[in-house]
């Protein structure tokens, strides 16, 4: 039952043994010459400007949020588009299918009317 | 089962064990929740074992992908990077968390021992036989858009609710 998953398991041991061996090859082969420049922190070329653990505004969880919640819409549109076409007689019909999925899709739209109407995607 | 399934199995239970608790006693909130990600990782593993590779599949894209980058969202948000001091304090706290695991426990065992009702027993081999039937996907599709549609379509509402929560708290001026 596991053989389909062999080659799986052997990406995810050769992806794991690449990370570590990068890691530790470069910790002992690298040559280390520190200077105060090289051990600042790296913020797209221009001197740190205070300290990395701010608070962070809520409109990225906002964001961060919507996404979620049209993600798991889409999630439902797998299982549905595999048997959309498949199902000849068994199952329900196509029609069935569709109007099912409308209607949810309709009432996500009502919650995506809201938050172009609340100015919800704007950053301000 | 066969040894490999087996030794898999184990391997997975034991790293779902370990992340779980390690999450939970964790100082750092941003350790515990990486620690969440490994244990989400593992279940998707246990659901693959359990022939359930959609689940598995979607364990991954939703709870460790996206409910992760939520919690770490609100820990950026909450300025947590620091471990603060523990909320549980005294031994009135310790007390309370020692009663509710020995219950929790105790619920365990017993459902252990008896195993899983006749109602929800399925003969060896049915979701292989499903599987091949319907394919891997038209196994969980099938229910969920005939038998359960009517809890399909309050799902809708469940996550309009979502919507509808997560502007108002964020907007202030609506």
């Amino acid at each position: 039952m596991l053989q389909p998953y062999i080659p799986v398991l052997l990406l995810i041991l050769f992806v794991a043994a690449n990370a570590v061996m990068m890691i530790v090859v470069s910790h002992y082969a690298a040559p280390r010459r520190p200077t105060p420049l090289k051990d600042a922190p790296y913020e797209s070329g221009m001197p740190p400007l205070g300290s990395a653990r701010e608070r962070f505004s809520v409109k990225f969880y906002l964001v961060a949020m919507l996404f979620i919640v049209f993600d798991i819409e889409t999630v439902f549109l797998f299982p549905w588009g595999t048997i959309f076409f498949g199902d000849a007689g068994a199952g329900p019909g196509m029609g069935f299918l569709l109007v099912e999925m409308l209607v949810f899709m309709v009432i996500l739209a009502v919650g995506y009317v809201y938050v172009w109407k609340r100015r919800a995607l704007e950053w301000d | 089962m066969p040894p490999l399934t087996l030794t898999v199995f184990w391997a997975l239970a034991g790293m779902a064990i370990t992340g779980a608790t390690l999450c939970i006693t964790r100082r750092s909130p941003l350790a515990s929740a990486l620690w969440l990600v490994v244990t989400l990782f593992a279940l998707a593993g246990l659901f693959v074992l359990l022939d359930a590779q959609f689940i598995g599949v979607l364990q991954v894209l939703v709870y460790a992908g996206a409910i992760m980058v939520l919690f770490l969202f609100v820990i950026m948000l909450l300025n947590l990077g620091r471990p603060g001091p523990s909320d549980l304090k005294g031994p009135v706290g310790g007390a309370v968390a020692a009663l509710l695991a020995g219950t929790l426990l105790l619920q365990l065992g017993g459902v252990g021992s008896s195993g899983p009702p006749d109602v929800i027993r399925m003969p060896e081999g049915t979701v292989a036989a499903l599987q091949r039937e319907q394919g891997m996907v038209g196994a969980v599709a099938r229910p969920l858009f005939d038998t359960y549609l009517i809890p399909f379509e309050i799902t809708s509402i469940l996550l309009l609710a979502a919507i509808v929560g997560a502007v108002v708290l964020a907007k202030r001026k609506l």
